[in-house]
């Protein structure tokens, strides 16, 4: 039964690759937009860190990507890593920063952050393509094999994997001590220190860990989209990101998952049909979810069904 | 002869501008169990925090094995060996008993198994979150949790306050498994000074944050007098 529970997600996702060919880059999207919740999930849900600057991480990600294709390496995988190298270094660099001050003060700083990086990204339009974009990136097969092709099916499945691979990755961080003692700091970081937790280094770890697995959404979109654009560093994605996680769940990684698909999947048809309505219903939705559903749709969920 | 485990010379200090401790000296030898008695405000929880780094120092050295704390900040003393049980316990609420216990464990002798061996009652609620437990419960997990720290100094802050009898019973039996056969070297904080004393090796009575007296526990339960002035109806 709860072996059931743990493959279903994964199930669904497959299943979507087989019943909605038309569908895929949306399923991609889903997918990329699940792990950035994931990123987010470790640092605001585990880590109690607050940030509204994620999207600095994921646009990192997404130009080291994109800019490698654009130069002669397109090897994906190798890609990947290296936006994860790039994002990480950039969240121990600034984490110093973030972490010196109180709550709101930090919040500020990440705000601060993003923002600066993305009129940078701007300014730098003859490395970045500026508000045009980053353009001709052009992408290997994955292992030398699956070709990106045009109706996206390597692009989702591609995506599923490294979500997959990253989320398990992900699961065993938090149920390791290490994990544990980030929410130990979560709960009590007055405490922790007397149990021998160096909480400033455990934080930055958290903190540049978060930004890796953000970095590593923006490479997946700048590998499956051959494109990146200015929207990969916006405040936008920042608190998009926020919401999903607010939606699905803090501190549960499936709340994670489900929170993406919930937003993205809502986005796509309200917005399809009016984009005030998108706003309207996602409005009304947030509101519900701060007054009444504390722990989201994960926490609903948790009601529904017994404890696991 | 080897420096004791603990060495505390001309302490001094307290909370902000306020000085707690004066000139404070006292040692402890590894193995041994120390008493730290004294009325309210005598400034024994204060001592411990300063032994921690929590409280404000503001002259005097500790030394633990021969490595000076006192400008360690709170986490490498707890790493260097010092496993403080507050007043407050401080169990991670949000974390389930086992969690708890894992989430700080060091490598040594105090493993699960041991802990939960000493404690029972903790292997019972291994999946119960720390907010779920009762006073008693948590303060079995607030113990366990500083063994898991495999300290070479364990600081018990009157460990029985508050407890329902019966858990002052097994927790009492559990803290003198603890420092009689297990040989763990602690001070633990009393109030009360006729449950702690029969468990421990040594007693120092702390007066106005001075070491009023001091001896060994036998000497202590043998001389009623001294007890009473110091510590009058808490004797008993």
């Amino acid at each position: 039964m709860r072996v059931l529970l743990h493959a279903l997600p994964w199930l669904v996702a497959v299943a979507g690759y087989f019943l909605l060919p038309e569908q895929l880059p949306l399923l991609s999207s889903i997918a990329i937009a699940a792990l950035f919740t994931v990123s987010l999930d470790l640092i605001v849900g585990y880590a109690g860190v607050v940030t509204l600057g994620q999207a600095a991480f994921f646009g990192a990600g997404a130009y080291t990507a994109g800019l490698l294709a654009q130069n002669g390496w397109g090897e994906p995988i190798s890609g990947l890593l290296a936006a994860a190298v790039v994002a990480a270094a950039l969240g121990l660099l600034t984490a110093p920063l973030v972490l010196r001050s109180g709550a709101l003060a930090g919040l500020m700083v990440t705000l601060g952050l993003g923002l600066m990086l993305y009129e940078a990204a701007n300014k730098a339009a003859a490395i970045t393509g500026g508000a045009d974009g980053l353009q001709g990136a052009e992408v290997w097969p994955v292992l030398g094999v699956f070709r990106f092709d045009l109706y996206g099916q390597t692009a989702y499945l591609y995506s599923l994997s490294v979500l997959f691979l990253l989320f398990w990755l992900a699961k065993l961080i938090v149920a390791s001590p290490y994990g544990l003692s980030l929410r130990g700091i979560n709960g009590n970081p007055r405490r922790a220190p007397a149990l021998g937790v160096p909480v400033k280094a455990r934080l930055t770890a958290a903190y540049a860990l978060a930004a890796a697995y953000a970095g590593v959404a923006g490479a997946l979109l700048a590998q499956t989209t051959a494109f990146v654009s200015l929207d990969a560093l916006s405040f936008q994605r920042s608190a998009d990101g926020l919401l999903m996680l607010v939606l699905g769940g803090l501190g549960s990684l499936y709340g994670a998952l489900i929170g993406a698909a919930a937003f993205t999947l809502a986005h796509h048809a309200l917005s399809e049909a009016s984009p005030i309505f998108w706003q309207l219903w996602l409005g009304i939705a947030l509101m519900a979810l701060a007054l009444f559903g504390r722990g989201g749709l994960m926490g609903l969920l948790r009601k529904l069904g017994p404890r696991g | 002869m080897a420096e004791p485990l603990l060495v505390v010379e001309g302490l001094t200090g307290g909370w902000g501008e306020g000085v707690v401790l004066e000139d404070l000296s006292l040692s402890l030898r590894e193995g041994e169990a120390m008493a730290l008695l004294g009325r309210n405000g005598a400034g024994k929880t204060t001592l411990i925090c300063a032994l921690m780094g929590v409280a404000r120092r503001r002259a005097g050295a500790i030394r633990l094995g021969g490595t000076p704390l006192e400008r360690l900040p709170v986490e490498k003393r707890a790493a260097l060996g010092l496993g403080w049980v507050p007043q407050e316990r401080n169990v991670f609420r949000s974390l389930t008993v086992e969690e708890n216990l894992t989430a700080v464990a060091r490598p040594g002798r105090w493993d699960l198994r041991a802990v939960y061996g000493l404690m029972p009652r903790l292997e019972e609620r291994r999946a119960n979150l720390g907010s779920e437990l009762s006073g008693g419960e948590q303060q079995m997990l607030a113990l366990g949790r500083a063994l898991m720290l495999n300290p070479r100094l364990l600081l018990l802050d009157e460990p029985l306050e508050g407890l329902a009898p019966v858990i002052v019973q097994s927790l009492l039996a559990a803290i003198r498994r603890l420092v009689r056969d297990e040989g763990m070297t602690a001070i633990i904080v009393e109030q009360h000074a006729h449950q702690i004393l029969p468990i421990a090796d040594r007693a120092v009575i702390l007066d106005r944050g001075r070491v009023a007296a001091e001896g060994t526990a036998h000497e202590m339960l043998a001389a009623p007098e001294i007890l009473d002035r110091h510590l009058g109806l808490n004797a008993h």
